[in-house]
């Protein structure tokens, strides 16, 4: 990676003619620099502005209790939002993300309580599951040179399908499962600190992100997926492999959904094949509302996280307040076509 | 070269031209032979749409239905929606019923609105149409209606839960779970016909949260499965804490509301009812996570439809409606391990013995 070309130092020249007229700039140029500077930031002042409003309009809702509340409620969809944005930041889409969660999830059920598989190995074996359906995408998209949407809204009615399959349609119950398989609701498990109550489902969020945090920008992979996304051409002229590359990427998001599989378990209790039907564009929306360019090769992955909670602060400000649920589907509308205006506006800063 | 290559092209195209008159002779006479057939058997065909493919109580539906017709000798041809809602793939469905020329349609409509005119053809082509469990809008928009009671369901259910607390029934603390933001008619009629049980003044009958009573604490969505039911619940438990009593629009979400109460440490103090008497919601019944459920009958309601087309194709009888209501109840019966005075209930064995999903 040595010999790329230092993104700063290419950029220098056109700083410097901005700093030229200086002086004629208005805040709102200042503003729309800072953010081109620190995209995440977008997110995270909504995240702050709707906490401060939401803590003004709705009793109870400034609680430690109730702000982990929120972080319980958004775990499951936060967790496909981390395997949402690694496709997207290399400007795919993965819309079977929901689809292949209730497939493990039933899996590892089915496995464990139906056919008598030890827990420990029937999860394993969900996870092996997760990673093949994301091998299954990425061959899809990388050697049949499938478009990402295509692919995965194939393969996601090919999930569905084996999900309705194999669960025989039934659900199976919570009380079934704490008998027979309660590791399966591991991240269910409760812990408190302080008045905040905290699932390992969270936890489970927060080290899913920190490991990508960690993969994207501290090493040589992650470098590569955001120069695939950003420009699969010169990435291939760089000598990367980014066939391969997108390969890994949609493996390890099956991996992720695999996990948040796991995780749902938890947080639902029981297994039921018709739980989570719009997790897919649930986690899109926190994807987009984090300020991840659908274009790929732009924003940061903790921005997900923040627009997962953006979301989850949104939902519960406004049940607390007791407004009608349709005005939820209001406010998240406007909370995505914000966000891309902003990504929009703040692009044209480079231009 | 010009010449030639137009004749080449010529005789290709008589190729063509005379493969394509033979496929279409064979199959032509496939077809008349076929058709032949099916005039010398004469049997009965009856269709039956259901809303989804996927859902316990539409699969059992149609169970019912393939028994009987298998009993009557009826060729039964089935159709679904995709999801809860697909419009499109139901009037398709119809349509194709009416080209197949069949004596009676079932359907459980997932728009009661749209539906209306492709079935008002089906109906002037002199064929049947029975709405089951879903009324169509309007009602007489079908020749018959097989549907449960769901007002009385969330009656039933409601006395049980006013005759359960007795006097403390005049401090409750009711959460309301209902299934979407749209408020369908099954939404309306379950959540007021519980309130009414419960002896609560429910303004228009005809209208969600119109209510004033200050014993509810207020009413959340939740997509009628177990993840919605949870999120609802927990909503809830945060506006007020001392929630103890919970209508719930079906067993899933029952379910949901049920681990939400648990993880607040709650589950003891607090009555949950339902509607469905699908088996998982029973066997929690019996569990106690579920005080009391309506249940009904998706076997019955499919069986009884296919009698009905039976009959009709036989001699033209109409299916008549039940005393003093504009469809034919498929009975409606509570479900419970504690009976309360004066609210007729039947026992949880019996409830699993006639329980679907």
């Amino acid at each position: 990676m040595s010999d790329t070309p230092d993104p700063v130092v290419e950029r220098n020249p056109a700083e410097t003619v901005a700093q030229f007229d200086r002086h004629h700039r208005s805040a709102l140029d200042r503003v729309q620099h800072f953010l081109h500077q620190y995209p995440t930031m977008v997110p995270v002042i909504v995240l702050v502005l709707s906490l401060i409003a939401f803590g003004l309009i709705s009793p109870n809702f400034f609680s430690a209790f109730n702000l982990s509340l929120i972080l319980q409620q958004v775990a499951v969809v936060g967790t496909l939002a981390a395997a949402q944005s690694l496709v997207i930041l290399t400007a795919g889409i993965d819309l079977s993300v929901g689809a292949v969660m209730v497939l493990i999830s039933v899996v590892m059920g089915q496995l464990a309580v139906n056919m008598g598989v030890p827990v420990p190995i029937a999860i394993l074996l969900g996870l092996a599951c997760g990673a093949a359906t994301g091998a299954l995408n990425g061959f899809l998209v990388t050697r049949l040179k499938l478009p990402p949407f295509i692919t995965t809204l194939g393969t996601w009615n090919i999930f569905l399908a084996l999900n309705y399959y194999l669960s025989g349609r039934e659900t199976i119950r919570s009380q079934t499962l704490d008998a027979e398989a309660p590791l399966l609701k591991f991240f269910g498990t409760r812990f408190e600190i302080g008045g905040a109550v905290l699932t390992y489902g969270v936890v489970l969020m927060l080290v899913v992100f920190a490991v990508l945090y960690y993969a994207l920008y501290y090493t040589a992979w992650g470098r590569r997926v955001y120069a695939v996304g950003d420009d699969p051409e010169s990435a291939a002229l760089a000598g990367i492999q980014t066939k391969r590359v997108l390969l890994s990427v949609y493996l390890v998001a099956g991996v992720i959904c695999g996990l948040a599989a796991w995780s749902s378990i938890g947080r639902v209790g029981s297994i039921s094949p018709t739980s989570f039907f719009e997790a897919n564009l649930e986690s899109i929306t926190a994807v987009v509302i984090g300020g991840i360019s659908l274009f790929g090769g732009r924003g940061s992955i903790i921005g997900p996280l923040i627009g997962a909670l953006i979301v989850g602060v949104f939902n519960s400000g406004l049940r607390l307040a007791g407004v009608d649920v349709l005005w939820q589907l209001f406010a998240t509308g406007w909370l995505i076509i914000f966000a891309v205006a902003i990504d929009q506006w703040i692009r044209k800063v480079s231009s | 070269m010009q010449g030639g290559r137009g004749t080449a092209i010529r005789r290709e195209i008589s190729k063509v031209t005379i493969k394509t008159v033979l496929r279409a002779s064979a199959a032509l006479s496939a077809l008349v032979l076929t058709t032949g057939i099916a005039q010398a058997q004469d049997t009965t065909r009856a269709c039956l749409i259901t809303k989804t493919d996927i859902n316990p109580f539409f699969v059992k539906m149609k169970e019912g239905a393939t028994a009987k017709a298998n009993e009557l000798g009826i060729e039964l041809m089935t159709f679904a929606g995709r999801v809860d809602g697909d419009h499109e793939t139901q009037q398709q469905a119809v349509e194709s019923c009416i080209a197949a020329g069949v004596s009676g349609i079932l359907i459980t409509a997932s728009d009661t609105k749209a539906i209306v005119d492709p079935l008002s053809q089906a109906r002037d082509a002199g064929i049947l149409v029975i709405a089951l469990d879903t009324p169509l809008d309007p009602i007489d928009a079908a020749d018959a209606t097989f549907a449960t009671d769901n007002r009385e369901a969330g009656r039933l259910i409601g006395a049980w839960a006013a005759g359960k607390m007795g006097d403390a029934a005049a401090d409750a603390r009711i959460a309301l779970l209902n299934l979407s933001a749209s408020a369908p008619s099954v939404d309306v009629l379950r959540n007021q016909g519980f309130l009414e049980g419960f002896g609560i003044d429910v303004g228009n009958p005809d209208v969600m949260g119109d209510e004033t009573d200050p014993r509810i604490v207020g009413g959340d969505v939740t997509s009628g499965n177990e993840e919605g039911g949870r999120q609802a619940m927990e909503s809830l438990l945060q506006r007020d804490p001392g929630i103890n009593l919970v209508y719930t629009i079906n067993e899933p979400a029952a379910a949901g509301a049920y681990e939400a109460l648990r993880s607040f440490g709650r589950e003891g103090d607090v009555t949950i009812v339902s509607v469905d008497g699908g088996c998982p919601g029973v066997q929690n019944v019996a569990e106690g996570v579920i005080g009391a459920t309506s249940q009904q009958y998706p076997l019955l309601m499919a069986s009884m439809g296919i009698e009905a087309i039976a009959a009709f194709a036989a001699d033209g009888t109409l299916p008549e409606t039940s005393e003093g209501l504009e469809f034919t109840n498929t009975g409606v019966n509570l479900v419970t391990g504690d009976a309360v005075d004066g609210v007729e209930s039947i026992s949880v064995e019996e409830g699993l013995e006639r329980c679907w999903g």
